[in-house]
């Protein structure tokens, strides 16, 4: 059955529809959310292609975790359109609109055993015994909890009850997982194991797209092949992973997305042929990849933590100076503060001088320019 | 713990034993004590008898024991299922309105039970509404005086539900009869229990509202006793009270291990 064809949530459609073949993009047109007179979504237009994982993150209230309900229909759009491969879910109520969920808190239904759980979906829709018990066994061993079919999930550690969460969703053959804040409420250890997990899920499941809702960059940086920053209702950037941590658009990007530093500069010379412009930063002449800045042009230099350090090298050529203010040492990482004419600037090393400089003293600091990026000053959306 | 002294912490165990044996203890053993009481005129019975309980048992009692059950029974079962599907419907209301009707609901139980069965003997002694006389109108006195208390119960067990339950339901594919059915029905279960529970407990003691409306043939335990010890029959009185309590207690009991049975607590 064709994407195109898809008009509900039948077992027998989605299976046809298979996560292993082709998923389904996901297409916000236009889509607003509004309680009352409060927009809690501005006119949300964006894409997700089939088999992608788009990551929305942001802080609190600022509207991912609305888009993600809109898409499940928990949300009624204020206005635009929301659609699944070529059908429009708009108007269509959460059950018909062949989705599969998983939220913070698992939602595992603790009156039923892992198994039941896991059918659910299959059972809701009606499907035959026989291929119930077949998803079922296939989905708990995708998630590697096959020995844990007949506990209740109270029996069930917190990663342990997530699995089966996932399974649940996955049973059902979703053209959309949608994942609300997934691993919040598992402690870190397990969180960083169940990344990996569904790392692992995706690269086995390459056609499922997922809408995956999170407020930590980590998860968002390690599983997302794509990246919606959300700022007070809005996109504030969208784009692929690793292109908008290494050139973030803004500076509400620069700094949601790896708390990077930006430096105050001025443009002294556009960039050339190789994508580097120069740009001053007191007495500081300091090289960083350009974006089509003017000389004159007032801009942040946008500079990470990690990218920093203590000592040159034929790599390192830009030099500035600042005060070192703070050190927190965290065991493989030892973090600084240092104040730049003004500007706080942070640090992260793993090796660093045997004999660190005492606080207040004058530190240069050093980093080659193709770590850098430079953005607009006025680009702070 | 609060008390940290051991002289503390005793002073408040005999605090709680006197309150609870005064307030709760010493009422209930005095009517176990008269129920089996040969004669009693001093501080203790003169001797003990089952003769009462043999009495009552010989009398109306059986009759008086199933109105009861039967009365309990029904008016719960109605409550539960009107105060269940009252909370479950509101809850999709605005709040301005749902307080306003969650509060209606609770006022016959603000309502004096005697005024409660003075106004439906006034209310449905007249056609078409002719109901006075019938065992129905016993069955709705019981009804109106208990069905807040189910739809308080079951209100606030949706209110600790979390709506997450009934969304991932809904985003697998589940109808919303078949999310209630599977779903949230099995998750209010204690709360639809402890409010059947409740409702049963005040059924099986009400008196006020019956009194005024229950017809020949119908006279629920309350009544029975209230007859006996009006007519100066305390002990059996007391015989009969003991099986109220005994009826009550045994079914609150199967009620609380079928929950725990139904939910796997």
């Amino acid at each position: 059955m064709s994407a195109a064809a898809f008009t509900g949530p039948s077992v027998v459609d989605i299976d046809a529809a298979k996560v292993r073949g082709a998923g389904s993009n996901v297409h916000f047109d236009k889509v607003s959310v509004a309680y009352g007179t409060h927009v809690v979504l501005h006119p949300l237009t964006l894409d997700i292609a089939p088999g992608e994982i788009l990551a929305m993150i942001g802080p609190s209230g600022s509207g991912k975790t609305t888009a993600l309900r809109a898409v499940a229909g928990f949300v009624r759009p204020a206005s635009g359109r929301i659609r699944i491969g070529a059908t429009d879910v708009t108007d269509l109520p959460p059950y018909e609109r062949g989705l599969g969920m998983v939220v913070q808190n698992y939602a595992l239904f603790p009156h039923m055993r892992v198994e039941d759980n896991v059918a659910f979906g299959l059972r809701a829709q009606g499907a035959d015994k026989a291929l119930i018990g077949e998803r079922v066994k296939d989905a708990l061993a995708t998630v590697g909890m096959a020995t844990f079919a007949r506990r209740y999930p109270r029996e069930l550690s917190g990663g342990q009850q997530q699995r089966v969460a996932i399974a649940r969703a996955l049973a059902v053959r979703p053209r959309v997982l949608l994942l609300d804040e997934p691993l919040s409420a598992l402690d870190a250890q397990i969180r960083r194991n169940m990344v990996e997990e569904i790392a692992r899920l995706h690269r086995s499941l390459p056609g499922l797209t997922i809408l995956y809702v999170t407020h930590d960059q980590t998860e968002a940086l390690t599983l997302a092949d794509k990246i919606a920053i959300m700022r007070d209702g809005r996109v504030c950037s969208h784009g692929p992973t690793a292109e908008l941590y290494r050139r973030p658009p803004n500076r509400f990007t620069a700094e949601f997305l790896g708390r990077a530093n930006l430096l105050p500069v001025t443009v002294a010379e556009a960039a050339g042929s190789k994508g580097f412009a120069t740009a001053t930063h007191g007495d500081a002449v300091l090289t960083g990849a350009g974006r089509g800045e003017k000389a004159g042009d007032k801009s942040l230099l946008c500079i990470r933590p990690q990218h920093l350090s203590l000592t040159a090298d034929n790599e390192h050529t830009n030099r500035i100076v600042g005060t070192l203010r703070e050190v927190h040492w965290q065991g493989e990482l030892t973090h600084l503060v240092l104040d730049v004419d003004g500007t706080p600037v942070r640090v992260s090393a793993t090796k660093l001088p045997v004999a660190l400089p005492e606080p207040g003293t004058k530190v240069p600091l050093f980093f080659a320019p193709a770590d850098t990026s430079l953005l607009p000053e006025d680009a702070g959306v | 713990m609060l008390v940290w002294s051991r002289s503390g912490r005793l002073v408040i165990w005999v605090i709680f034993a006197l309150i609870f044996g005064v307030l709760f203890l010493a009422p209930l053993a005095v009517i176990l004590l008269s129920s089996l009481a040969d004669q009693w005129n001093g501080v203790l019975p003169n001797g003990l008898t089952i003769e009462h309980y043999g009495d009552v048992a010989r009398g109306a009692a059986w009759n008086a024991v199933k109105a009861s059950l039967v009365t309990g029974f029904a008016a719960s079962a109605l409550a539960l299922v009107s105060g269940a599907w009252a909370a479950l419907s509101l809850r999709l209301q605005g709040p301005a309105l749902q307080r306003l009707l969650g509060l209606l609901f609770f006022i016959p139980s603000a309502v004096p039970s005697v005024s409660v069965g003075l106004g439906l003997l006034v209310a449905f002694s007249h056609p078409p509404l002719l109901l006075n006389g019938t065992i129905a109108i016993v069955m709705i006195a019981h009804f109106v005086l208990i069905s807040a208390f189910t739809f308080g119960n079951v209100s606030a067990g949706l209110a600790r539900l979390s709506p997450d339950f009934e969304q991932v339901a809904s985003s697998l594919g589940a109808r919303p009869a078949y999310r209630l059915w599977h779903v949230t029905l099995p998750l209010l279960a204690p709360y639809l229990v402890a409010a059947f529970g409740l409702s049963f407990a005040l059924s099986m003691g009400e008196l006020g509202a019956t009194v005024m409306v229950y017809p020949p043939g119908w006279v629920t335990l309350p009544v029975s006793i209230f007859s006996l010890t009006d007519r100066g029959d305390i002990f059996a009185g007391a015989a009969l009270t003991m099986i109220l309590v005994a009826a009550t207690l045994v079914l609150l009991l199967g009620l609380e291990r079928i929950t725990k049975r139904a939910t796997g607590a």
